[in-house]
């Protein structure tokens, strides 16, 4: 009774995946978790998406994920971020309802089959010649697995930092997992330290909203998982305000007594997410910085500051927030703090996240220097899906920097390691341009299919949808002159003869909704997939191009490097090409290319050595 | 590498010749010098050697150098033989290297391929390197050593260091355009594309360094019995004949490569153009000629006054003859019989000839280094003339990888192995 397949330690956004992804591969899991009551919470900003990390929704969501339908299951305020650049940086973002969304992770986790929840906190991890067997539980309780996936988050070595205060633990209010954090630095694996933060929770009804410039929810119907047919809960509306000189004045003034100037922290903390300290002592010349004020819930009175994350003492918290406008009588209901916690250096891991050094054990999350739910998420449902494929002799997804994000951020983590916390950006994805967040299902749901990962009703979705798009391109298909579309109106030259709807859909101007008379009838079977055909047709271009690229690309990842490669030998190298190579083990040559400093001439001295070993080889 | 050949090549040019240089690479080079020179001669000094082959027959007398590993030209370790240049010897010691164990004959570039391979150069300088040994003048030299220094690997860092920062920017509006600082592209962001696309066109538009190979293009031209013959032997006859130009096939015109002051040409007769009447191999001939015009660099035309193809210079030949006419607007009057102007259109040839080639030092682009150049240009133009930053963006990445390319950074197995196929062998 006590024998899994797969063992997940951590019940928060990495762990609830990678134990339901390796459920639905039809492995026997359990999930253990300190407080089974605190599976699905969200630790910090109550958003799920946005930029880059909306693609990452969308990608779980595809291999049949549950932060989708949880985000939409908890949404209280959509919003498409980047709405008015090209749909391939569009961010889908929703802001969520705490205790609706954790209601909703907990009812997916319970009814999944194959997966068996266990209370209590996990003490050791239990190896035999090297190799992960199981784990050990503060009770002594002895739970028998060969994969076990570490998604402890910031519980491994977590201090909190608020002003001169000191605090140990991940979240507030619970214990950071000691004993296993002191086995895996005994195991000698490459450690750093991190930081991140939160800012103060406000109580809504001190908030002036009246004064305050309103953020609704956009007027549309789409939502994060196309298993959710429509937006369920009612929709709110944020708030704009903003920092004051005021409010600068005296964070300066009080800049000594933040853990972060201090020296107390000296762990990197994420550029593109400062806290107001860092921000008013990097930016002193601006006037006021954005804030949102983010309800957290349809329930509570709870606002989130997104903007303000802050480690500063209580008191000097009080009077900064309450410098912004709309803000003048504002109560915090709990300080923000800051967190440095410990991380692995994921080039210590393999493409499928497990550690090298501790066969069987795999990391996904924050414990991988990574920041934010969706990140987490998306790691976690890879370990999940590779502990499952390796315990069963499966196969999980192929997935590539070509037809995914995730792949991105594993491929990332895992050759170039991090220096702050890792968040996606759109601008990680070179071929962006087919990686988009609303063609998720496409690129991947079939894969998740042939993987064995996908539920009947997503794949039932999925097959329908398929047959539709069918339909549609025999429609694009459709041959049609300029002259009839001139006449229309549409800014084309009547002298371009007859070309199919999917070429006229390149030219500026001719958008799906112009060629209606063609496409209405389809259009109406299913707008996203007509939107998303349409962006395809657009982009043919270069997409045509980059698949050029790509034959290039997938060349050089057929030359692999084993993970014991002898970079020491390969003459030519240097000492830190030898060692940035080693740390990262890349797989294969084309992923040496992406190591961070490897020159052309040492990829070159690599091409050559490597083809000579394989041919040394062939030749015993 | 013990599992890598050691290889060995003639290096200097072919015999006979006074001396003849055999390189050996590899880790078997110690043991072959050893074994033909019946001691290991102290590393990087030169010391003389009797060569004996396996059955302790004397083969020859040479200088001997042994350059141990990994500081070498290769990268390996590495042996040079310079022995007597004659076919014979040259012929008797290969064989002696060919018959030790481990060694076998350098396939064409495979020295500069080890070279590359083990780091010792990076792409653009293995071309330099490639240029460098088939230079025959002073400037296809100088711009082959250019290249080989890493000058065109320079610029083009610093060109992809550009598009780095222009790239960063358009990032900067996608990914955090909910931030009040990147709101928008800087206004003067479309102003540093063009720039950056015309400072490409303008490197597109210099010449390349298969000019350098293929010399400044003269053609004489005029009537038949106008001079031409006299001065095409004057020009070429005390001059450096070179060889290495294009491949020519026979035609009823006569080429000779020269170089004057270390610039490379080629001069070429033609047959006199009339109108051809009935005589149809003169014809052909003729027809040959107006091809050969059309593909100069400069007509040196020595008819009547007027008559020749626009551009060309006007020459006023024989001009030691009775009856010479001469021209109103000749740029030169001459004499080849006397010699009478010949130095002052020499002069003159070579500075046309210097405006229109590679300068001396500064690096040339090949074909494929143009090739790679031209799709960046192109990229960058277009993400000059796009509005949505998204397709701005995917335009600089393609910018980015053309750059890559071009340095060797994104390379293929294919792309080294045309590259190295044009090294002779020893190279």
């Amino acid at each position: 009774m006590h024998s899994f397949d797969v063992l997940v330690i951590g019940g928060g956004h990495a762990g609830v995946e990678a134990a339901c992804a390796a459920a639905r591969m039809g492995a026997r899991t359990g999930l253990v978790s300190f407080d089974l009551d605190a599976i699905g919470a969200m630790s910090c900003n109550p958003a799920i998406g946005g930029l880059g990390k909306g693609h990452l929704v969308r990608e779980v969501d595809a291999l049949d994920g549950v932060i989708g339908r949880a985000a939409d299951a908890g949404a209280i305020h959509y919003r498409m971020l980047n709405r008015s650049k090209g749909s391939a940086v569009w961010g889908p973002r929703v802001q969520a309802d705490r205790v609706r969304f954790k209601a909703a992770v907990q009812g997916i986790v319970r009814a999944q089959t194959n997966l068996t929840l266990v209370q209590g906190e996990a003490a050791a991890l239990m190896l035999t010649g090297g190799r992960v067997a199981g784990l050990e539980l503060a009770d002594g309780t002895i739970l028998d697995a060969p994969r076990v996936v570490l998604c402890t988050g910031t519980f491994l070595g977590g201090v909190l930092f608020r002003g001169e205060e000191r605090f140990e633990g991940g979240r507030i209010g619970e214990n950071a997992a000691k004993r296993l954090a002191q086995q895996l630095r005994g195991a000698d694996l490459p450690m750093a330290r991190l930081k991140t933060g939160t800012p103060p929770r406000l109580d809504g009804r001190t908030i002036n909203w009246a004064v305050l410039e309103e953020q609704p929810s956009d007027g549309e119907a789409w939502t994060m998982s196309p298993l959710t047919p429509a937006r369920l809960n009612r929709q709110v509306f944020c708030a704009i305000t903003r920092t004051t000189q005021a409010g600068h004045d005296a964070i300066r003034a009080n800049l000594h007594r933040s853990p972060l100037f201090s020296g107390a922290i000296a762990a990197a903390g994420p550029r593109y997410c400062p806290s107001i300290e860092d921000k008013i002592h990097r930016f002193g010349d601006r006037e006021g910085h954005q804030v949102f004020l983010e309800p957290e819930g349809l329930d509570t009175h709870m606002v989130y500051p997104n903007g303000i994350s802050t480690s500063l003492p209580v008191d000097v918290q009080e009077t900064v927030v309450r410098t912004m406008p709309g803000c003048e009588r504002v109560a915090i209901v709990q300080p923000g703090y800051a967190v440095e916690y410990d991380h692995i250096d994921p080039r210590a891991l393999t493409p499928d996240l497990q550690l090298r050094a501790i066969p069987g054990l795999y990391c996904a999350g924050q414990i991988n220097g990574t920041t934010g739910y969706e990140e987490a998420a998306a790691q976690g449902l890879v370990a999940g899906l590779e502990a499952a494929a390796a315990a069963l002799g499966k196969q999980a997804p192929t997935l590539d920097r070509a037809n995914s994000y995730i792949a991105v951020m594993v491929d990332d983590l895992t050759l170039q390691g991090v220096s702050e916390p890792y968040r996606m950006l759109t601008a990680r994805a070179e071929y962006r341009l087919r990686l988009r967040a609303n063609n998720a299902a496409t690129r991947l749901t079939g894969l998740g299919i042939e993987a064995g990962c996908i539920g009947d009703e997503r794949r039932a979705w999925w097959e329908r949808r398929e047959n539709l798009r069918k339909m549609f391109h025999v429609k694009h298909s459709e041959r049609v002159h300029a002259r009839k579309l001139a006449d229309m109106g549409l800014p084309v030259r009547r002298d371009q003869g007859e070309k199919p709807l999917a070429e006229w859909l390149r030219y500026d101007g001719v958008t799906p909704e112009a060629l209606a008379p063609w496409l209405a009838d389809v259009t109406a079977l299913d707008p996203l997939l007509a939107e998303e055909m349409a962006e395809d047709a657009a982009y043919a271009p270069y997409l045509a191009r980059q698949d050029a690229e790509l034959r290039d690309l997938r060349a050089s990842e057929a030359l692999p490097l084993s993970a014991d490669f002898p970079y020491g030998e390969v003459p030519g190298l240097s000492n830190e090409m030898v060692e940035r190579l080693t740390r990262a083990a890349p797989g294969t040559l084309a992923a040496a290319g992406r190591v961070p400093g490897v020159t052309p001439a040492a990829l070159s001295a690599l091409l050559v050595h490597a083809r000579r070993l394989a041919n040394g080889q062939r030749a015993a | 590498m013990s599992d890598l050949p050691t290889i060995f090549a003639l290096s200097s040019g072919a015999p006979p010749a006074g001396v003849g240089v055999i390189r050996v690479s590899g880790p078997q080079a110690g043991a072959a010098l050893a074994a033909l020179a019946g001691r290991m001669p102290d590393a990087r000094r030169a010391s003389l050697a009797r060569l004996r082959g396996a059955d302790g027959a004397l083969l020859d007398e040479a200088l001997v150098l042994w350059f141990p590993g990994p500081n070498t030209a290769t990268g390996e370790d590495l042996a040079e033989l310079h022995s007597h240049g004659g076919r014979a010897v040259i012929a008797a010691v290969e064989a002696a290297l060919a018959a030790l164990p481990g060694l076998r004959r350098a396939e064409p570039g495979e020295f500069t391929r080890r070279a590359f391979a083990n780091g010792r150069i990076d792409l653009a300088e293995a071309e330099g390197l490639g240029d460098l040994l088939t230079a025959e003048t002073e400037l296809q030299r100088a711009a082959a050593l250019a290249n080989l220094g890493g000058a065109l690997s320079r610029q083009v860092e610093g060109w992809r260091e550009r598009v780095l920062a222009l790239s960063a920017e358009v990032e900067a509006v996608l990914d955090f355009s909910d931030e009040e600082d990147a709101a928008a592209l800087p206004e003067c962001f479309t102003w540093n594309i063009a720039a950056l696309a015309d400072e490409l066109r303008e490197w597109l538009a210099r010449p390349r360094s298969e000019r350098l190979g293929e010399g400044f293009r003269v053609v004489l031209a005029g009537p038949p019995n106008a001079g031409k013959s006299t001065l095409f032997n004057a020009l070429v006859e005390s001059e450096a004949a070179i060889t290495s130009p294009i491949a020519g096939t026979t035609r009823d015109v006569i080429e000779r490569a020269v170089a004057i002051a270390g610039v490379p040409f080629t001069f070429t007769d033609t047959a006199g153009l009339r109108d051809a009447g009935d005589d149809a191999i003169e014809a052909i001939g003729i027809a040959r000629a107006e091809a050969e015009l059309a593909r100069a660099d400069l007509v040196l035309w020595l008819g009547p006054e007027g008559a020749g193809p626009a551009g060309a210079w006007e020459i006023a030949a024989q001009a030691d003859r009775d009856g010479f006419t001469p021209k109103a607007a000749a740029l030169y009057t001459l004499s080849a019989a006397t010699g009478a102007g010949l130095a002052a259109l020499k002069t003159a040839l070579v500075e046309a000839a210097r405006a229109s080639l590679p300068k001396p030092g500064e690096a040339a682009l090949n074909a494929r280094q143009y090739a790679r150049l031209t799709e960046a240009e192109e990229a960058v133009r277009a993400a000059e003339h796009l509005t949505d930053p998204l397709l701005v963006a995917e335009e600089l990445r393609r910018a980015r990888l053309a750059f890559d390319r071009l340095i060797g950074r994104a390379t293929t197995e294919d792309m080294l192995d045309t590259l190295f196929g044009r090294f002779c062998i020893g190279k």
